[in-house]
């Protein structure tokens, strides 16, 4: 392992670079390592803490956020895969006039319990109701199959994609 | 949680991505979508010292149907594949390996080339070509070449690329209308590694007869392997429950399961079995409807 | 003032604590940055028993960025390489002579980065001399087997406890009387609580003052307090644990980690604040395991009625004795195991073991270690159906205490508060549609089908507890509330329990609402700090309810006593002519003649009758007279499918009685989760070993957590019997389906083969084992 460290140090090309990302509609730019991780550029670099870590092994998504509206795990993206892009976290999701739907579903379905899970949970809804305006439950716990919550069960939070649905449908 | 440190480049085209793959060799990595090399950098099972992203190279994209063939470009995500109405009928089994790869999230970023290339025994993709007889293309210091998918998988995560070897398109041959596919996979949840999958290709002749099956198994062998035996039994034979249980046993046969977490060698070829039995039977299906 | 609508007990008040966390604005211990701070990251062994020869720490100390290296040794100067556990044992904190499970804290690494930490990590050179692993505890107790706790003094083998709980004498006479004895041997496995938070801390030691600020997953903070000033000799007044925001806690976040301990230690030497985050694979494979119970039971049933129980355990207690429970019981609560059957003897007898694993045991909603006890005797009776050729149903109803018979004693010596068991059983079989389900199940298996119906009728024990049974570490288990009302009517509760998504921010202003009328909204609940709150025992075993929860209602009315003579003063009349109703004090006969709550409140300010001490505030400290007892019953169908042995629950049915509901959306909440989990550990989850003591479940590839697509919808009922001795009638009910419901899965995978023969499936019961089960009996396609 020394001797990979040393390598990286000697062997010609950037152990770093510069970036500029877009972050809820915000430009940032900063010089970070290239082996920094997207989850932790947001956390540590920018102090968006409503991103979480949960596991080491890509597998329980607390830590998605949207790519170019796509939601990905940001424990599995590298930061400079992000450098021209747009990345949407939770604190993005609010608009100028107040919650989001989805937040407010959240809310009033009870669909959180300790919150870990909740940013990302609410950020793949949000992707899923831009593609499809009317998910059936099938296709609500097919979309967030990739997550995992351990104290609500699911239920609620199926329901509160229902609720956030029906809002958006009647333009609320 | 922490990857080592490594170099980091983003060639804008493919013959600059071969170039820094040769230029620093063994420890040099390709990065597509990265849902399966950043996982094993972040554990230190891997540390390559460079990697080459590849995200920016635009002739990689694209799923488009070519004259005789259907072309799925390095950059294909999982993602795109699940949604493509190319990938229904004659490539069924194809559309219907997409969608259980994995979970949602990684398929928005993992690719088909990535998956191949990483030649994991469990991986679905590998089967799914196998079953569809597809073959790759590889770009590399010396030229391009097309290799068949049974002779790009040589063991567990090896292939027979060279390391300074870039994968720029799968390349699925038109087997005609009259085909069906299927992928039967046993996960113990989203996410996990398959217990056991199939894949399946029916491709009937005008008489309604197999005039080619292809039969490819997940996660009981060191690669991704082909029934052949399995395969050559269905050759010429009349569709149906017969003809697939026998299918269905030697290819139980030609599986090499071991044993884990997930069950014993029995279990598995049993799983294999059935699976394969449904498969044909859905694949068959689909090709008869689609005539 | 105008008396403002108010929503107490009943009502599904939506949670104040969302506010923050929808908008990504939760303050976990990680969020949290401080100036100078320090990372740390801990070295694992390898192996699951092996001496250590030598550690070189040379390189990684001089890797850039680094500023410590701890090891064994250095923690062992300070006196802290070994700490006491919550069960009397000593556990180690950095591994000095031996390691003793695999993924055992060796040295830690303080960086500036996290990243600078990992690669210094790697340089840590550890010789290992390997012995052999002790895996399982039956060959810890085996002849020959090596001895783990060779450091301990005293300790000649791996035997940890011996505890006997009933009459062995008239259980002996039961069996020998019995007409029928039903058995079962079953092994409720290693699992994990894995909250999606993992644990850690940002232990800041100020130089200058000497005050350590500690901000912790606690679900413990006084008690966590307390043991620090007892292990680290630090001044008890220096020390403040915060617990902040917790990504679920589920016990796991109960024990005093080896990482909470070396930040500490880091932190006090080097002057500035060191942050611990676990990785995902350090909180499965060291911290806080669950279960890993070895049961053999037996029912003595004599014309159709259970005379006695006999239960032998042993328990594989990993490394260290480190179970958090009270200290009177070595095996928890285990012997509620008659659960909700009238059974006059039963005796239970069990036994503990070291092997070489993590320590634990106590975790997992287990409500200390009800969860293996329910699950044992809910096996039980569903095979004793089987055996006598009773309806299941039919069976635990003959059998169950009745409604008349409460307050019931155990043959375990449990004092039962209140139930009405047959009551839930009906509502349950009558959602479920029970008996077309059994006619639909034979129709099914004609036409090759394999269906079926598991239930489960559970009785929990909660709200720990009486201080003449019940103390952790000699802490009584009292529970504590301070409410203070200011001027304008607004109100601060501060209690001794600490929430990790429970929703007592918005449960507990509902109970001072309930007493005071004064709206949820205005009552701001805080916890976790232990210098702003008052001492409790934390929240765990579903006892903040109980406990805390009590404390709150009788504050609340001790304020209220004190508000009626306020209230006396300015309607200028005598406290016996007043009556209250929802938040205002009015004049027998006079109803507009009145003053508000916030009148009374504005009044302890401003317009004291003479003699009457300022504020409306006060705290108690409520020692609860006994356990609560919230059960019920659930029902699960399942199919099976042939080819493969994968089955799934096409409906679950539970019916749940946890006495008072204070937030019924909140309690379904609870209740949706731990059915998850239960639904989870029958199915999936497993922290196994090889024979090498190689942990296999140490990940999220390995753990399997159930995502929303397998995860079936319930469908919930209730039933409400209040508890007799909790001043509002409530029970607690956080960790009641995770107790209850693994029985029911099992049972309706059983149920699905019973009629060839089958009466047991181990957990996980994963579709291998199904599949074996299903062509051994010729049941396979």
């Amino acid at each position: 392992m020394s001797q990979t460290i040393a390598a990286a140090e000697t062997a010609a090309g950037p152990t770093t670079r510069r970036i500029a990302v877009s972050v809820n509609g915000e430009d940032r730019a900063a010089e970070v390592e290239t082996r920094l991780l997207l989850v932790h550029f947001l956390r540590q670099t920018l102090g968006l803490t409503g991103t979480h870590v949960g596991c080491d092994t890509t597998s329980c998504g607390a830590c998605t956020v949207l790519l170019d509206g796509v939601p990905v795990k940001s424990c599995t993206v590298l930061a400079v895969q992000a450098d021209g892009r747009e990345v949407t976290t939770v604190e993005g999701l609010a608009r100028p006039e107040g919650l989001h739907p989805i937040q407010t579903a959240f809310h009033e379905e009870h669909g959180l319990q300790c919150g870990y899970c909740t940013p990302g949970m609410m950020l793949t809804a949000t992707a899923l109701l831009a593609e499809n305006a009317d998910p059936s439950e099938e296709e609500i716990r097919w979309a967030l199959s990739g997550q995992i919550c351990r104290c609500t069960g699911y239920q609620n939070i199926v329901k509160a994609v229902r609720s956030a649905a029906a809002a958006l449908r009647e333009g609320r | 949680m922490y990857p080592a440190r490594f170099t980091y480049f983003v060639p804008a085209s493919v013959g600059e991505a071969v170039s820094l793959l040769a230029e620093h060799g063994d420890e040099a990595k390709v990065l597509a979508g990265g849902q399966s090399l950043i996982p094993l950098m972040k554990l230190r099972f891997a540390a390559p010292t460079a990697l080459v992203d590849v995200n920016r190279i635009e002739t990689l994209r694209g799923i488009e149907q070519k004259d005789g063939y259907l072309r799925i470009g390095a950059l294909v995500r999982h993602k795109e594949c699940e949604r493509s109405d190319l990938l229904r009928g004659r490539y069924g089994v194809l559309g219907s390996a997409a969608p259980q790869i994995s979970d949602p999230l990684v398929r928005n970023l993992g690719t088909v080339c990535g998956s191949v290339a990483h030649a994991d025994p469990q991986g679905d993709w590998g089967s799914a070509l196998l079953a569809a007889n597809a073959s790759v293309v590889a770009e590399g210091p010396s030229g391009t070449r097309v290799i068949a998918l049974g002779e790009l998988f040589v063991g567990p995560f090896t292939t027979s690329l060279e390391p300074a070897e870039v994968l720029t398109e799968v390349r699925v041959p038109d087997p005609g209308p009259r085909t069906g596919g299927a992928y039967l996979k046993l996960e113990r949840k989203v996410g996990d590694f398959a217990t056991a999958a199939t894949a399946v290709q029916v491709e009937l002749d005008d008489a309604g007869r197999v005039a080619r099956a292809g039969i490819a198994l997940t996660a009981v062998g060191a690669t991704n392997i082909r029934a052949g035996r399995a395969e050559a039994s269905l050759t010429g034979a009349e569709p149906g429950h017969e003809a697939f249980a026998e299918a269905a046993r030697l290819a139980a046969e030609e599986a090499e399961p071991v044993a884990d977490h997930r069950g014993d060698a029995e279990y598995k070829r049993n799983v294999i079995r059935v699976f394969v039995e449904r498969g044909l039977a859905a694949a068959a299906e689909s090709a008869r409807a689609a005539a | 003032m105008a008396t403002p609508t108010v929503r107490g007990l009943g009502h599904s008040v939506e949670r104040k604590e969302d506010a923050r966390f929808i908008r990504g604005k939760g303050n976990y211990f990680d969020d949290i940055v401080l100036p100078g701070m320090l990372h740390l990251e801990l070295l694992r062994s390898p192996y699951a028993h092996a001496r250590i020869t030598s550690i070189d720490t040379s390189k990684a100390a001089a890797l850039p960025g680094v500023v410590a290296v701890v090891t064994g040794e250095l923690m062992a100067q300070h006196n802290l390489a070994w700490m006491p556990t919550l069960s009397g044992d000593t556990q180690a904190v950095l591994a000095t002579d031996k390691v003793r499970f695999q993924g055992q804290e060796v040295a830690a690494v303080v960086a500036e980065s996290p990243y600078v930490a990992k690669d210094a990590l790697e340089l840590i050179e550890v010789e290992y001399e390997p012995l052999p692993a002790v895996t399982n505890p039956q060959q810890a107790l085996g002849e020959g087997a090596p001895l783990i706790r060779d450091e301990k003094e005293g300790q000649t083998d791996n035997h940890v406890y011996h505890w006997e709980a009933g009459d062995r004498e008239a259980t002996e006479k039961a069996f020998a009387e019995a007409d029928r004895i039903v058995s079962l041997d079953t092994h409720y496995p290693r699992c994990h609580p894995a909250p999606l938070e993992c644990c850690g801390c940002v232990a800041d030691v100020n130089p200058a003052t000497g005050k350590a600020t500690i901000y912790m997953t606690s679900q413990a903070p006084h008690v966590h307090r307390t043991l620090f000033a007892l292990v680290a000799g630090l001044p008890e007044q220096n020390i403040r644990i915060i617990s902040p925001d917790i990504g679920g806690g589920f016990g796991n976040k109960v024990p005093i980690y080896p990482g909470y301990v070396v930040a500490t230690a880091a932190s006090l030497l080097l002057g500035r604040p060191v942050k611990w985050v676990e990785d995902r694979t350090g909180n499965l494979i060291s911290t806080g395991f669950a279960r890993d119970y070895h049961m053999h039971g037996e029912l003595a049933v004599k014309d159709g009625r259970f005379t006695g129980l006999r239960v032998k355990m042993l328990s594989d207690q990993g490394a260290f004795y480190a179970d958090a429970q009270p200290t009177k019981f070595r095996a928890g609560l285990f012997h509620i195991v008659t659960g909700s059957y009238d059974i006059p003897a039963a005796f239970v007898e069990t036994d503990g073991a070291y092997t070489n694993k993590a320590p634990g045991g106590v975790a997992y909603r287990c409500s200390f270690r009800v969860t293996e006890a329910s699950y044992l005797i809910e096996r039980l009776v569903q095979n004793a159906a089987y055996e006598l050729g009773v309806d299941p149903a039919d069976l635990r109803m003959q059998n169950f205490i009745q409604p008349e018979q409460f307050p019931y004693v155990s043959a375990t010596g449990f004092e039962y508060d209140s139930g009405d068991y047959p009551a839930a059983m009906r509502l349950c079989l009558e959602k479920l549609g029970y008996e077309e389900l059994r006619a639909e199940q034979a129709r099914a298996r004609e036409e090759g089908r394999l269906l079926g119906i598991g239930l489960a009728s559970f009785t929990e024990v909660v709200g720990a507890g009486p201080a003449h049974t019940y103390d952790i570490a000699g802490l009584k288990m009292f529970d504590s509330a301070e409410l203070r009302i200011h001027p304008t009517g607004k109100a601060v509760l501060k209690l001794g329990v600490k929430s990790q998504g429970q929703g007592h921010e918005t449960t507990f202003a509902q109970i001072v609402a309930e007493e005071l009328g004064i709206p949820p909204e205005d009552v701001d609940v805080q916890e976790g700090d232990t210098d702003n709150t008052p001492y409790g025992l934390g929240t765990y075993a579903s006892r903040s309810t109980p406990t805390a929860g009590a404390a709150t209602a009788v504050i609340s009315r001790t304020l209220r006593a004190k508000a009626q003579k306020l209230a006396a003063h300015l309607l200028e009349c005598s406290e016996d002519d007043l009556e209250w109703n929802a938040g205002r004090f009015s004049v027998k006969g006079a109803p507009d003649k009145g003053v508000s709550i916030q009148d009374c409140a504005f009044a302890a300010y401003t317009n004291m009758p003479e003699g009457m001490e300022a504020g409306l505030e006060g705290v108690h400290y409520y020692n609860p007279p006994n356990m609560t007892f919230p059960f019920g019953t659930y029902a699960v169908l399942v199919e099976i499918d042939r080819g493969t042995g994968q089955w799934k629950p096409l409906r679950v049915v539970a019916v749940d009685d946890c006495g008072v509901r204070i937030n019924p959306m909140i309690v379904e909440g609870q209740i949706t989760g731990g059915l998850t989990e239960g639904y989870a550990i029958a199915a999936m989850e497993l922290i196994d070993f090889d024979d090498e003591g190689n942990c296999i479940g140490a990940n999220f590839m390995d753990y399997l957590i159930p995502t929303s697509w397998e995860t079936p919808s319930f469908e919930l009922g209730e039933t409400v019997t209040p508890s007799p001795h909790h001043p509002i009638g409530a029970k607690g009910v956080g960790e009641s389906a995770t107790v209850g419901s693994p029985a029911a899965y099992v049972n309706a995978v059983v149920d699905a083969l019973a009629h060839a023969g089958i009466r047991n499936l181990e957990m996980p019961v994963t579709p291998d084992k199904v599949w074996h089960a299903l062509n051994e009996a010729g049941l396979a396609t």
